[in-house]
């Protein structure tokens, strides 16, 4: 096991390798630089030049990148010239806030699709597992950004239960109890819009192993000595049935990702997703380097905690 | 022995599946009894229903598409076929325990053995849990297994077939079933291990004092354990005998050419008997007539129209064909 991690952590290399070269070539591909959004226009054409010179963007593409390579190496991820910051201290201040949404809506996704993928499972082709199955592809048809807008309208405009947008209440201490309950209340209604949307696959995924399951000769055996037929669903099915779904959200970290940088956009929710699109548009080129590569070593390291997971979880993987 | 009362009686059991909307028989009239302590063999081809009717005794087929659809199946004289699933689990793992074909599949691999050795003492006892491991434990030393202490911790895996089959033995006879019904023990193990499997549960069955149903297609198995034997061919029973008269006294053509087909130390033939053809498949079942009529050496016409009925004839032994159906006389005088 420990063997297979560390080789698991060693082909990350390569891969992290290739995967800076691509983020850096469409960085670099994008139209403009950082100066042409910040500089005054009436500067002289000279005057500009200059600047490009000092700022390095007028040397050849490799010793561009190995600058930037060298510079992450060293936790220096540039400076913002939007915020006027390092982009470490950005990221850092956002981050934060994805995470939670992100957990959060795991937690809505699992919770959800655990009951729903159980009962559809336990009674499929019945009336039941069709309507279940109904709601599902509906959420999964319809777009994230009308899903939240429809959850704005509804639980924050209608009834008012819970703010439209913002990550936490204004005026509040960091780090104050209060803080984080007033930032768990922003977050809901986002991580629910998204934990909901994702739902389908995971019901699916559950339902469709635990029909699989219940066809197993070791479901026979246990019928044979006498088990009840909860027990069995709760045990024998279910012990089985889980382990690839606990796994699952490993490798959808690109689709949760996704999925945040809509939902943060529509609420307005200060997290990386937000920043994301938000530098796009002003051409923070450090900016939208370092999230778009931290972005990448989350699929890649979501990977990697998945596959770890499946070997804890799973007797037969678990001891060679 | 015939004052005993039987153990088990299986009455006209038809057995269905239902394959593209339409029911096909795998079980077709069949009818035979297991007295108490009494091994009985089932012997018959790949696909004749073996498998089909062990597992309708313990109401375990396929739920989606297997079906009881006519008879009976009197366990000491209580009839298991409208039981209840709630019904039929005061009783599967207790009175009635079955051991299957496939070892390597037939445990939960995500659980450990001893959890799965516990749940039929628990399913059936009120013992408590430290009592019930320690019975387990108990149980696998019974069945030769010598690490028991380690392996109840341990799972499948981590276990040969020879190994994982113990368990299973051992899980069945737990609760000192009266009837354990083996459904080819021994057919996926090694040859060195299935002598060891087979001898095992013979001591088992002695020492438990249960009657057993041996489902094989070794004659080799027949005549070392069987005391009696049923015959099936394509889904129904030809011949049912004792095991002595199976082999000398063998009446139906499959029977004959069965036994025929076994090679023996004074055999100097190049060339084995093999009844030519295979078992007709659910679909292509002969509607009307004997269904072993195709490949039967001692065909006849008549044979193709008439349904046979199994008949007694002799005292404990019944065959289904038309040479000794003592309504067709005029056939008889031709055996
Ligand atoms: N779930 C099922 N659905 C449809 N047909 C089935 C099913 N299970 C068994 N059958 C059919 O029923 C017939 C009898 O099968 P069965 O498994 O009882 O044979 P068997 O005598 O046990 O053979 P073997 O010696 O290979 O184990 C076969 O024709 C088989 O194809
Ligand atoms: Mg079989």
């Amino acid at each position: 096991m420990l063997l297979y991690t560390l080789r698991r952590i060693l082909i990350m290399i390569p891969i992290l390798f290739l995967v800076s070269i691509v983020v850096f070539s469409l960085a670099f591909a994008m139209p403009g630089d950082a100066l042409s959004g910040q500089i005054d226009p009436t500067q002289s054409p000279e005057y500009i030049e200059e600047m490009r010179e000092e700022l390095g963007l007028n040397d050849p593409v490799h010793i561009q990148y190995g600058r930037w390579v060298a510079g992450i190496v060293q936790w220096d991820f540039g400076r913002s010239v939007v915020h006027r910051m390092d982009v470490s201290a950005i990221i850092g201040e956002r981050l934060p806030n994805t995470i939670l949404l992100s957990a959060m809506s795991l937690i809505i996704t699992y919770i959800l699709a655990f009951f729903m993928g159980r009962y559809a499972g336990r009674n499929p082709y019945t009336k039941g597992d069709y309507t279940i199955q109904g709601i599902n592809y509906l959420m999964l048809a319809i777009p994230s950004f009308v899903a939240a807008l429809f959850a704005i309208f509804i639980f924050s405009f209608q009834f008012g239960l819970f703010p439209s947008t913002g990550s936490v209440g204004s005026g509040m201490t960091p780090g104050t109890f209060e803080f984080w309950m007033s930032k768990l209340y922003h977050t809901f209604l986002p991580a629910l819009v998204l934990g909901a949307l994702v739902t389908a696959s995971y019901t699916q995924f559950l339902r469709n192993d635990i029909i699989e399951s219940a066809q197993k000769d070791y479901v026979r055996t246990a019928r044979a000595k006498g088990t009840p037929e909860s027990e069995i669903y709760n045990k024998h099915i279910l012990r089985n049935s889980i382990i690839p779904i606990v796994t699952l959200f490993g490798f959808d970290i690109a689709s949760i990702i996704g999925g945040a940088v809509i939902i943060e956009t529509i609420f307005s929710y200060r997290g990386i997703g937000e920043l994301l699109i938000s530098s796009i548009e002003r051409r923070d080129s450090a900016v939208v380097l370092s999230v778009t590569l931290m972005l990448s070593v989350a699929t890649l390291v979501g990977n990697l905690l998945a596959d770890l997971l499946y070997g804890i979880i799973d007797p037969r993987i678990r001891v060679e | 022995m015939s004052s005993q009362k039987p153990l088990l009686e299986v009455q006209n059991l038809h057995t269905g599946f239902n394959i593209e909307g339409e029911t096909h028989y795998a079980v077709k009239d069949v009818s035979f009894t297991v007295n108490p302590k009494e091994v009985v063999c089932i012997v018959g081809e790949s696909g004749c229903g073996k498998s089909v009717m062990s597992l309708s005794i313990m109401d375990l087929l396929p739920k989606h598409n297997g079906k009881i659809d006519k008879g009976h199946i009197l366990f000491k004289g209580n009839d298991l076929v409208p039981l209840t699933e709630e019904e039929m689990n005061q009783i599967r793992g207790k009175d009635i325990s079955m051991i299957f074909q496939e070892p390597m599949t037939a445990l939960n691999p995500v659980l450990t053995i001893g959890y799965q050795m516990d749940e039929v003492l628990f399913n059936h006892t009120d013992t408590r849990k430290e009592e019930i491991r320690k019975k387990s434990v108990q149980l696998l030393q019974q069945v030769g297994i010598s690490r028991a202490d380690q392996i109840v911790n341990e799972y499948p895996h981590q276990l040969s077939g020879g190994m994982r089959q113990r368990v299973m033995i051992a899980m069945a006879i737990a609760c000192q079933p009266q009837l354990l019904i083996a459904d080819e023990p021994t057919t996926a193990l090694d040859v060195t291990v299935q002598a060891q499997i087979l001898e095992l549960i013979t001591k088992i069955q002695e020492e438990v004092g249960m009657a057993m149903l041996l489902i094989t297609h070794d004659l080799g198995v027949v005549a070392e354990m069987a005391d009696r034997v049923v015959v099936m061919y394509a889904g129904q029973v030809v011949e049912d005998t004792d095991v002595d008269r199976l082999f000398y006294e063998p009446k139906h053509p499959y029977t004959k050419a069965l036994l025929d087909s076994i090679p023996r130390m004074d055999d100097h033939r190049e060339v084995l008997n093999t009844i030519r053809g295979i078992v007709p498949s659910l679909k292509n079942m002969p509607k009307q007539g004997c269904r072993f009529v195709d490949r039967c050496p001692s065909a006849m016409p008549e044979c193709t129209k008439i349904d046979p009925a199994l008949g007694e004839v002799d005292k404990g032994h019944s065959v289904r064909c038309i040479l000794y159906d003592a309504s067709h006389p005029e056939k008889k005088a031709e055996v």
